[in-house]
């Protein structure tokens, strides 16, 4: 294998996960599918801070750590009240497709 | 790098590509837990075992079920008859692609200059809870008070409105 820093193979994994998160939060018709594509991002990211808190130089200020961990709660409220609107888009508009959503009068 | 990693690395992925690529709404949901439970296991290969273990209470425990919740309330796993994927899906290709392309080509111009392997860190759960209630106080209540008003915004928001109707 050509990456023989561990770092940098979190990285890549890391970045393409991210990749495939935003591809699906690109591309899929389904709100609720656009919101798993944000999470996956979302998590991507987690794991940058916690390879970089893991071979970073000081591991023990415990930075990278605290970083991902208020950054998994910020991602909870974030998929709670998400999806609260798409359940309330959904009994208003009879649908989840973000296709049929182009209009911003109810 | 072990073999272990690749193992769980590829796990992340295929879990990943699965939740976005699959046409039932509910396999996708499953397919993400896989995800998010190859990520714990990153994260406990890391050495950041409340960070992994955190990664399970709160994404497989609450997000993935929230996010069954909402497909099961919503219908989404009927399948849409025009197809799963939206008109311009080539351009989020392209995008994602793009995306990855740049991050890829920053990580491996500057693999050689990235650390190699360094002893574990030894950090306790003890000291991440002390570094939460001195260092990190202001920023833990602040989160606090962001899950108290997400959560009852969310419970305002889907709540089923009888008396507008009557």
């Amino acid at each position: 294998m050509v990456v023989a820093s561990p770092l940098a193979a979190h990285l890549l994994v890391a970045a393409l996960l991210f990749a495939i998160g935003l591809a699906g939060a690109l591309t899929r018709r389904n709100a609720i599918l656009v919101l798993i594509g944000i999470e996956l991002m979302l998590n991507a990211a987690n794991l940058n801070f916690i390879a970089f808190w893991r071979y970073g130089p000081h591991p023990e200020a415990l930075t990278g750590m605290m970083f991902a961990i208020f950054s998994i709660a910020v991602a909870a409220a974030e998929a709670a009240v998400g999806l609260g609107l798409v359940i309330q888009i959904y009994r208003h508009a009879r649908t989840t497709d973000l296709d049929q959503m182009n209009r911003m009068k109810g | 790098m072990s073999f272990v990693f690749y193992l769980i690395a590829a796990l992340t992925l295929a879990g990943g590509l699965a939740a976005v690529l699959l046409r039932n709404t509910v396999h996708c949901a499953l397919a993400l837990t896989v995800a998010f439970a190859g990520l714990a296991l990153l994260f406990l290969g890391l050495d950041a075992q409340f960070a992994g273990f955190a990664q399970i209470l709160i994404y497989i425990g609450a997000v993935a079920i929230l996010v069954v919740f909402a497909i099961l309330l919503t219908r989404s796993s009927e399948t849409m008859q025009e197809g799963v994927f939206s008109k311009s899906w080539f351009a989020g290709l392209v995008i994602a692609a793009g995306v990855f392309a740049v991050l890829g080509w920053a990580v491996l111009e500057s693999a050689h200059a990235l650390p190699f392997e360094t002893a574990a860190p030894r950090v306790t759960v003890r000291d991440i809870g002390n570094a939460l209630v001195g260092r990190y106080v202001l920023p833990l209540e602040i989160v606090a008070l962001l899950l108290t008003a997400a959560t009852i915004g969310a419970v305002i928001v889907a709540l089923h409105e009888k008396e507008r109707a009557r």
